[in-house]
């Protein structure tokens, strides 16, 4: 067990340092600079910005000092277009919301993603079966761009009670954590019939059956944990994502949450700001991951032998 | 705990179901106006910020020497300053500064603050965007550009050196230095010997010199430089040590920029040249004072990321301070207890919501969640004459639409094939089905300020036919396959379609739209990477000459490779007349030139689209779009 563990964290952190890598070069082959404004700088001034921020030198030393910066002092950066604020402030400032946004949602997303999935797996191809799969593969298919906007008219202009949008005051919370939510339920329930079909179709249900356990004792004591393994497979990554910000959901309704960072920093080329999102991300993605394999192990009695 | 913050969703819903009242309700009832602002500030240092959305916070926190009026933009309301005068010339202008203006700290505000702020701005180690703006002052533009060796040894006499000579003598550079010796992306430091640094240092004059290198020159000036014949050896290194003894320092005080602090309460401003609308200048932002003694306690005067501007800390001189700031969610002012005129301001706070996405304002407005929107797309415009035509606003703007060519480039280098493009197509369709609002453009400038804007252009595609036929392309035949860049936002896409077609049906020629994204869009364009680029402007300040000096050669915003010697000559005589009317018959003849040679293809004269509450009372059309908070009356019912 401490061996795997061990293994996948200095995987995750080789890919850390991979993904820091990649980005910090890509950014800065993107055409224009975080300098290009509406209004052209004069080249001397452009000169005495870049310098200010060591943007002149060339780019091993620039990549050096990041990276030293980041290990000994870690150390995010600065944001190029916003003066005196810190890549750690705007992350710290945002995560909080985001990550309140991505329980809410996942919670959504399990409570009615999975016995949805359960019941169309135990009433296969029967009416609720269908009902639950189209149910679905609406909720794929329809993004949340389309899902928001609607839930924001005709909830949030129909109810005097709900806002259509902003985040002050819990009742906020509801439209953007359903729109979040309902679209991780519809894969979640999809994942979840899925896996529990092919536990029930196994023998050591079949016996079960034949020694008389009673049909939701078969589903809850022996088909479930076996059952849940590809639906836990996506929530770990799925919960990563939705913790670090949706830049849809949050421009729909008014979020100050982590995702419109990841969008405007890039056209607005904030170098740092892209690369500490990125391995903020990374980190959580590799976090979540690592979470989500120690739980597979834990279901399925396969894997801890290998193990 | 998921679980259990979910059970309590339905309570929830029931205790916000008992809040009866809107936002907008609530908010009328304090005093406060909810303002969409579109996005998130870049800051709130008055010398550091560029656009629109913060000049709009920055007018509630910060009063310049002139103020804006409710209803006139062109009305100069005395602000910071009792009174402003000019002299017979209007080039020096003196600044009584009001006894009891206070910062919110309730410091006075006096003619320091004002001067430290124009030196912090100009300051070319601080790298202000905007430094520009003040190119007004006298001397402003060489102190901020760094002529190092134009102040030292032509602005201030030398003995050794005859200003005449200094005149002639390399400074600034020259660009014709054929640099290709030294390799790709040359620098000092991998130089491989001196006849390179020789190149090197000729081709970057000696402004820009370190002391190192400076120090190398010296050690064989006449070889190391090429100087004027007159020089000798001993004038040169007097000439190198002299500015390696101010390297490093200001040159502020000899640099002899026209900012005077008379006494506490008195500035006299000189400008470069006779400027009658000088005031319509200082209405500008970047002209605002900031308080030396915040600025100095958290930092020094050009300190990069100084955080004097962070809640918290920041101090102002307007009608309103800070009260609160959460990024990305809401800015939020008050009253400034200090504030000179503070009986006389009716509107206790103004809350900015950086609300980007113009379909969430539009329902947040509808929901009553705001006074007033930043904007309001086509689709909202159409549904709100339906619904509730009378909180739709449409006002003119002083801004231009219109589509930069490429002037460099073939077959754009002929007017013959600009005039023919650009009298083609039809603006009062576009601005009927796609810009609302929007008016035709028969010029650069917007009708502003009492100018008259010359007539060059009109819709005519017989004329346009003959031009192309004139220049080669009879029927469009023969004609290269043009790329139309557009930056993906708003309705600019639409725009280019539609005027794709036009030019498609009336001279038979083929355009390639081709979208980028904002930043790269920018870089294209700035890199002269284009053909033909859809763009706008939007004025900084009422005069003409805010649509116009960008069209001079080597201005930063001119991009499409466009010089006219008659066009120069023109604007540079208006700098120098003090006479109103027939400074603008002289901006009217620099104009027509534009016009008529068309380096740009004119598409459409702004106009503003939002949403506005009828409880907001004293809100004006403005042609800037400037509107003074401290006057604004909410209605409450």
């Amino acid at each position: 067990m401490a061996r795997i563990i061990l293994s996948r964290l200095f995987q995750g952190l080789l890919t850390l340092f991979v993904l820091v890598t990649i980005t910090f070069f890509l950014v800065r082959l993107m055409p224009g600079s975080p300098y290009t404004d509406e209004k052209a700088l004069p080249a001397h001034i452009l000169e005495k910005l870049k310098a200010y921020v060591g943007l002149d030198k060339p780019l091993p030393v620039q990549y050096l000092t990041y990276l030293k910066n980041l290990i000994f002092e870690q150390d995010l950066g600065i944001l190029l277009k916003k003066e005196g604020v810190t890549v750690s402030e705007i992350i710290s400032q945002s995560f909080p919301v985001s990550a309140l946004l991505g329980v809410l949602s996942i919670g959504i997303a399990l409570i009615v993603g999975i016995p949805a999935g359960i019941i169309a797996a135990v009433k296969k191809n029967g009416p609720l079966d269908y009902a639950c799969l189209a149910a679905a593969m609406t909720g794929i298919c329809l993004p949340s761009f389309v899902i928001g906007p609607l839930l924001a008219v005709f909830a949030g202009l129909g109810l005097k009670s709900l806002n259509v949008a902003g985040w002050n005051s819990p009742a906020d919370w509801i439209m953007p954590a359903l729109t979040l939510g309902m679209v991780n339920a519809a894969y979640l329930a999809r994942l979840t019939r899925g896996g529990m079909l092919d536990v029930l179709n196994q023998d050591y249900i079949r016996t079960a059956k034949a020694k008389g356990v009673p049909g939701w004792r078969i589903v809850t004591r022996h088909a479930l944990r076996g059952g849940l393994i590809p639906a836990v497979a996506y929530v770990g990554p799925a919960f990563a994502g939705m913790i670090s910000g949706s830049f849809v959901i949050e421009t729909i309704f008014q979020v100050p949450g982590m995702g419109q960072h990841f969008v405007n920093a890039t056209t607005d080329r904030e170098y740092f700001l892209i690369q500490g999102l990125v391995l903020f991300y990374g980190f959580l993605i590799v976090g979540a991951n690592l979470l989500s394999d120690l739980a597979q192990i834990a279901l399925n009695p396969r894997l801890r032998a290998a193990a | 705990m998921t679980r259990r913050i979910l059970s309590l969703l339905p309570a929830l819903l029931c205790l916000a179901g008992c809040q009866r009242e809107t936002q907008v309700e609530k908010a009328n009832r304090e005093g406060i106006l909810i303002f969409g602002n579109s996005n998130e500030p870049k800051g709130l240092d008055p010398q550091i910020v560029t656009g629109v959305l913060e000049s709009n916070i920055l007018r509630a926190l910060f009063e310049g020497l002139v103020s804006d009026h409710p209803s006139d933009d062109a009305a100069i309301v005395p602000g910071g300053a009792e009174t402003l005068e000019p002299d017979a010339t209007a080039t020096v202008w003196t600044a009584k500064l009001r006894p009891n203006a206070k910062w919110s700290d309730g410091a006075p505000v006096t003619a320091h603050d004002y001067n430290f702020s124009y030196e912090r701005i100009l300051t070319p180690e601080f790298g202000a965007k905007y430094a520009e703006m003040l190119y007004f002052l006298k001397g402003a533009d060489r102190f901020n550009k760094d002529l190092r060796g134009e102040i030292l040894f032509i602005v201030n006499t030398d003995p050794l050196l005859p200003a005449e000579l200094a005149a002639r003598i390399n400074f600034h550079g020259d660009s014709k230095v054929d640099l290709t010796p030294l390799g790709e992306a040359p620098s000092w430091d991998n130089l491989a010997n001196d006849e390179h640094r020789a190149l090197w240092v000729r081709s970057k004059g000696l402004d820009p010199l370190s002391k190192e290198q400076l120090g190398w020159v010296a050690q064989k000036p006449l070889e190391h430089f090429t100087w004027p014949a007159e020089v000798t050896v001993d004038t040169a290194k007097h000439v190198l040590t002299r500015m390696a003894e101010v390297h490093g320092t200001s040159l502020w005080s000899m640099a002899k920029v026209g900012v005077e602090v008379v006494d506490d309460l008195t500035l006299r401003l000189t400008l470069r040249g006779p400027t009658p609308y000088f005031p319509q200048v200082l209405k500008h932002y970047t002209w605002n004072p900031v308080p030396r003694h915040v600025v100095l306690q958290h930092g020094t005067m050009t300190q990069k990321g100084n955080p004097w501007s962070k809640l918290g800390k920041i101090v102002s001189n307007g009608p309103y301070q800070l009260k609160s700031w959460r990024r990305t969610d809401h800015l939020e002012v008050e009253r400034n207890p200090h504030y000179w005129g503070a009986d006389k301001v009716t509107l206790n706070g103004v809350r900015f919501l950086p609300i980007s996405n113009s379909y969430t304002e539009a329902r947040m407005f509808r929901d009553g969640q705001i006074h007033t929107t930043y904007t309001a797309p086509p689709e909202i415009v159409d549904l709100m004459l339906k619904e509730n035509p009378s909180v739709l606003r449409q006002e003119p703007y002083v801004g231009t639409v219109f589509i930069r060519c490429n002037t460099t480039r073939k077959p754009l280098d002929d007017v013959r094939v600009r005039r023919a493009l650009s009298l083609s197509f039809n603006q009062q369709e576009i601005c009927d089905k796609i810009l609302r609002g929007y008016k035709p453009a028969f010029g650069m400038t917007p009708p502003m300020a009492g100018y008259d804007t010359p007539h060059a252009i009109s819709y005519n595609p017989e004329e346009a036919r003959k031009l192309l036929a004139d220049a080669g392309y009879p029927g469009g035949k023969g004609f290269p396959r043009l790329k139309y860049l557009i930056a993906s936002r708003e309705t600019a896409a639409t725009v280019a379609q539609a005027i794709q077609a036009m030019w498609r049906k009336e001279l038979g020629i083929e355009v390639e739209i081709e979208n980028k994204e904002w930043t790269a869009y920018l870089a294209a364009m700035q890199d002269l990477d284009y053909d033909l680029a859809g763009s706008g402007w939007i004025g900084d300040f009422l005069d003409p000459l805010t649509f116009l000096e960008m069209w001079s050669d080597g201005n930063g915003n001119n991009l499409t490779g466009w010089t006219h010697p008659k066009y120069e000559e023109l604007l540079k005589q208006s700098h120098q007349e003090a006479d109103p009317a027939r400074r603008y018959v002289i901006l009217r003849d620099a104009e027509t030139i534009l016009t008529s040679e068309a380096p740009v293809v004119l598409v459409a004269w702004y106009a503003r689209n939002y949403l506005l509450d009828p409880s907001v009372e004293n809100w004006h059309p403005l042609l800037l779009d400037n509107h003074p908070y401290d006057v604004l009356r909410l209605r409450t019912k």
